[in-house]
């Protein structure tokens, strides 16, 4: 390691930005589940986002030229991992997602995300061609298709379509022919409703009518969409305040410190809050981008971007869906949400970032 | 196929296709990040839309989804007797509620399938409570006394997503005496229904309250009824209560202390046991009620809460109307028992003396019409007249008073006119008279009616309640005291008082005494050691044309009535029983005898010294003294040192 890769170099800015995503994300937490049986979650997610912190160090440290260079290792190991989770896994709410006992365990598919980028990242930046051949994509695809099918059928459609803006940004940064895009989008637009009715679940099914119309549905998925539209109202400008939010506190909101804890957070800090909160994300990404600018070369830039491509999908998807502008999928939000494995697997995607900054001049 | 081709080290050769200008893309980065920017505004616009533009509207349904509004019933007051024994009791159970704020009418049919509860007449009821346009937050009764299982039916469908509008409210729930016991005294409560609703006197009450209808549960409703309170909670999804907002306590219903002293009333109501009729014991120098027993009786229990229309119908379509409180609504004629109101009217007129009399030979002629008696007397005078009730002797003492001033002398004594008594729907009876005659049949009353009015047939009736009153007063020398239930309803002086002379009244006591211990009529009323007085009657129902409509069920056996007090120089109690179809006054005095030996039993228990405890040794043994407690003060001082 050349010794001028001081501290100096390091992503200060993205760190700062990033704990304070993270402590309004624990705050928030604490208020979710005050009065609930996993008051603990609060200070767990703390230790989760200490973990974190050592995550991103470590993926800041290696470089990641050498990671890429095992992406083959990766690769093999993650679709082992999600084929494990199918025997071994643990079953919550019906879906075999996580390994581990019910109190401890990891969800391979969050740190399968990470691969994809690195897989993306070595692939494209080793095409010689200056424009995507079909050939290529083809391969591609299928490569990030069957670890995709693998969490699709667990079934966890919302992180499957995870790898989808990954795969899509790197596509786009790799130079596609249009005529190509325009193909592949009359391919989904015929396949989607045959895919509908053969491949989705009964309950993904739900999950699109109660999208379209969230009234004809108001007990299942449209009714945690209603609710949290609720919340968010209720908030208005300057929020309920701290442990206050009664749509969060009354347990109306579902799951609150998950998957809708940004309607919680709406709820209890008003939009006032929602522009900081996502003022913050929007920094971070444009941080991320800025890193993918002075990547001194293609793969680092392929990774920061496809970091930024899935930090934006995540916020998009997540909270669109509070505001009720996306369906339901059941993707967190990353930084905020409670859980281990998408912080520990957010922090890692971080350090890369902050890896491929560190190594920005070409000596 | 091999898919990677391992790096080389890319420090060593700086021209692998890894190390090209990253460059190449910047364009498209910046689309990326106007693309990043769009989606910001994006989700912000949908934040806006909500938070700015109308969160009133969210705030009013997140207020919805959290705030219940729970009634906190008062409790009525208890009704106790006179010694403060409780008739009236309340017991805790569970009543459903709808609460509106959160009401889906389309929740209605699952939640009357849960219940077993008639969905058509659920619906009409919410309607009706809409209709009403009662204030939102007053929630719509719809089950009393919930069962376990339907306890637990609503306990797992109340949260918010199912049907968040079932609310479980703990009442105070009325309990009454079994077996009817005071029934129709107490009366019975029930939820408003909608022409008292619409009727001035009650219009202050509220949708699904719960008032009395009927006997003291109505007269005093205003006592009895508390104020009811309001709880407002903040519920979480599952309906459970997270914190009370505002709490709005009930106050409960005072307590109402009846003058009727359980005791008689339970052995009035045994007499009366599979009888129609009624019984009133009255204390003639308060006018206080000591047992009010009509009979057939209703099970006020079923009325606690809202009753089912199957066991109302059972109850209107019986013959017998044992909604009736006959005590003070039976009109019937009183029969013999107006005899010693003549003798008295006669004695006060100078109509006749103690020294008129008459043969009987089993009836007289007047007016070209005979009137039998029910037995040949003789020669029969006042004393013998009243004892054996001999018919023939008061057809002449009625035909020398004449309709007007038998009608003053009955109106004296109370009849004709309601008592007053605190009860509703009191009936007031009739007295014919010559003006009555003629406001009522633009008629001139015949001499030959008035004979049989002077036995107490004819249009004349009176009520038990009357008749106890009216006996009671004449009893402690012609002062009558307003009859009343409720104890602290203070009367010390008399409603009225007649100027009679005292001599007459103890002619007719006199005679009074002899019908139970002179081998009169009413020997069956006699209690040894007591000085009963009394009166039987016997009254007939066919011959009265008047009273067709209150002659009830098929039988048109005559009605035997029993009027006594004792004791005869000092009453105490004066008890007059109907019983209805029971052919002979002799039959009635039975009931009389054993509510009046009640009275002097209980009053002989009361009056004998408490019995003495055996007599056992004492001091066998006695406590050792208190331990010294030195060591402890000891180790006390030393810590404190």
């Amino acid at each position: 390691m050349p010794a001028h890769r001081s501290l100096r170099d390091f992503d200060w800015l993205m760190l700062i930005l990033v704990s304070a995503i993270c402590a309004l994300g624990v705050l928030q937490i604490y208020s979710a589940t005050r009065d609930t049986h996993v008051t603990e979650a609060w200070w767990k997610q703390g230790i989760w986002i200490l973990a974190g912190f050592l995550a991103l160090w470590i993926g800041t440290l290696i470089d990641y030229h050498t990671l890429l260079g095992q992406v083959a290792v990766f690769y093999v190991l993650s679709v082992v991992t999600l084929i494990a989770t199918f025997a071994v896994g643990t079953t919550v709410f019906g879906s075999r997602r996580w390994i581990g006992t019910p109190s401890y365990h990891i969800q391979p598919s969050e740190f399968v995300k990470l691969v994809i980028v690195l897989l993306v990242a070595r692939y494209l930046s080793e095409l010689k061609s200056d424009q995507l051949e079909l050939r290529d994509l083809l391969k591609l695809s299928a490569l990030i298709g069957l670890p995709m099918v693998l969490v699709m059928i667990q079934p966890d459609l919302g992180t499957a379509l995870t790898f989808v803006p990954i795969l899509g940004i790197g596509v786009f940064l790799a130079g596609f022919r249009w005529q190509y895009a325009v193909a592949i989008l009359v391919i989904i637009a015929v396949i989607a409703p045959i895919s509908y009715w053969l491949v989705l679940k009964d309950y993904q099914r739900q999950r699109v009518v109660s999208f379209l119309d969230p009234s004809q549905d108001p007990k299942g998925s449209g009714y945690q969409v209603i609710q949290s539209k609720i919340a968010v109202g209720a908030g208005a400008l300057w929020g309920r305040g701290v442990t206050k939010g009664t749509q969060t506190q009354g347990r109306f909101l579902p799951v609150p410190q998950k998957d809708f804890i940004f309607s919680a957070f709406a709820e209890e800090h008003g939009f006032v809050g929602v522009i900081v909160a996502l003022g913050l994300y929007f920094l971070l990404l444009m941080q991320i981008v800025q890193n993918a600018q002075t990547a001194s070369d293609k793969a680092g830039m392929y990774i920061c971007m496809g970091v930024g491509a899935l930090l934006l999908f995540h916020v998009l998807v997540n909270v669109g869906m509070v505001v009720g502008r996306m369906p339901v999928t059941g993707i967190p939000l990353p930084l905020m949400s409670s859980g281990g494995s998408n912080i520990v697997a957010m922090f890692l995607m971080l350090g890369l970032v902050n890896n491929v900054r560190l190594r920005r001049f070409v000596n | 196929m091999k898919l990677y081709v391992p790096r080389v080290d890319d420090q060593s050769s700086p021209n692998t296709l890894l190390r090209d200008d990253p460059k190449f893309a910047s364009q498209k980065i910046a689309f990326f990040q106007y693309t990043t920017i769009a989606v910001f505004l994006f989700l912000i616009t949908g934040f806006w839309d909500l938070q700015i533009r109308n969160p009133e509207v969210y705030q009013e349904r997140a207020l919805e989804n959290s705030v219940k509004s729970i009634p906190v019933l008062a409790p009525r007051g208890k009704i106790l007797d006179r010694d403060g024994r409780v008739i009236v009791d309340n017991h805790s159970s569970f009543s459903l509620y709808l609460s509106r704020e959160n009401l889906k009418m389309d929740h209605l049919r699952p939640i009357a399938e849960g219940l077993n509860l008639d969905y058509d007449s659920l619906v009409a009821r919410v309607r009706r409570f809409q209709s009403r346009g009662a204030p939102q937050y007053e929630p719509i009764p719809i089950k009393e006394e919930l069962t376990p299982g339907e306890l637990a039916f609503v306990d797992s469908h109340k949260d918010l997503s199912t049907f968040p509008e079932l609310e479980v409210v703990r009442v105070q729930h009325r309990l009454y005496p079994r077996d009817g016991l005071a029934a129709h005294v107490i009366g019975y409560v029930g939820e408003i229904s909608e022409s008292e609703l619409d009727s001035p006197e009650l219009a202050r009450f509220h949708q699904g309250d719960i008032i009395g209808k009927d006997g003291i549960e109505r007269q005093y409703n205003d006592q009895l009824m508390g104020v009811d309170g309001q709880k407002r909670v903040e519920v979480d999804s599952f309906g459970n209560e997270r914190h009370v907002l505002d709490d709005k306590e009930a106050v409960a219903g005072k307590n109402l202390q009846l003058t009727i002293d359980l005791d008689l009333q339970a052995v009035a109501e045994l007499t009366m046991e599979n009888r129609r009729g009624a019984v009133v014991a009255l204390d003639p120098r308060s006018g206080e009620v000591l047992a009010m027993v009509s009979r057939p009786a209703f099970d006020p229990n079923l009325f606690a809460g809202r009753i089912r229309s199957k066991d109302w119908k059972v109850l209107l379509d019986n013959p017998d109307h044992p909604l009736l409180n006959r005590a003070v609504q039976a009109q019937q004629a009183p029969g013999s028992t107006f005899k010693p109101i003549m003798a008295l009217a006669g004695l006060e007129t100078g109509a006749i003396d103690e020294n008129f009399h008459i043969s009987c030979p089993g009836g007289a002629t007047f007016y070209g019409r005979f009137f039998k008696c029910w037995g040949k007397h003789g020669t029969v005078a006042l004393h013998q007249g009243l004892v054996h009730s001999c018919d023939t002797f008061f057809y002449n003492v009625g035909n020398r008073l004449g309709i007007d001033r038998i009608a003053q002398y009955a109106e004296m004594v109370g009849y004709g006119h309601k008592t007053g008594i605190d009860l509703p729907h009191e009936a007031e009876g009739l007295v014919p008279s010559s003006k009555w005659k003629i406001r009522n049949f633009r008629e001139r009353w015949y001499p030959s009616e008035t004979i049989s009015v002077a036995i107490g047939q004819g249009a004349t009736t009176v009520t038990p309640l009357q008749m106890a009153a009216a006996m009671g007063g004449i009893a402690i020398g012609g002062m009558w005291f307003q009859p009343h239930l409720v104890k602290d309803a203070v009367h010390l002086m008399p409603a009225r008082r007649a100027e009679v002379n005292l001599e007459n009244i103890s002619k007719v006591v006199s005679g009074m005494y002899g019908v139970v211990n002179e081998n009169g009529t009413g020997v069956r009323a006699h209690l040894p050691g007591v000085a009963v007085c009394g009166k039987t009657g016997t009254a007939q129902l066919a011959s009265n044309t008047l009273l067709k409509g209150t002659s009830y069920g098929a039988s048109h056996k005559d009605n035997a009535w029993f009027v006594g007090f004792a004791p005869c120089d000092n009453p105490e109690i004066v008890v007059a029983a109907l019983f209805e179809n029971g052919e002979h006054g002799q039959l009635a005095a039975p009931i009389v005898r054993d509510v009046l030996k009640a009275y002097f039993d209980k009053k002989a228990r009361l009056a004998q010294p408490q019995p003495q405890i055996a007599q056992i040794p004492t001091g066998l043994f006695k406590p050792p003294p208190p331990a010294p407690a030195a060591p402890s003060t000891a180790t006390t001082a030393a810590v404190n040192r």
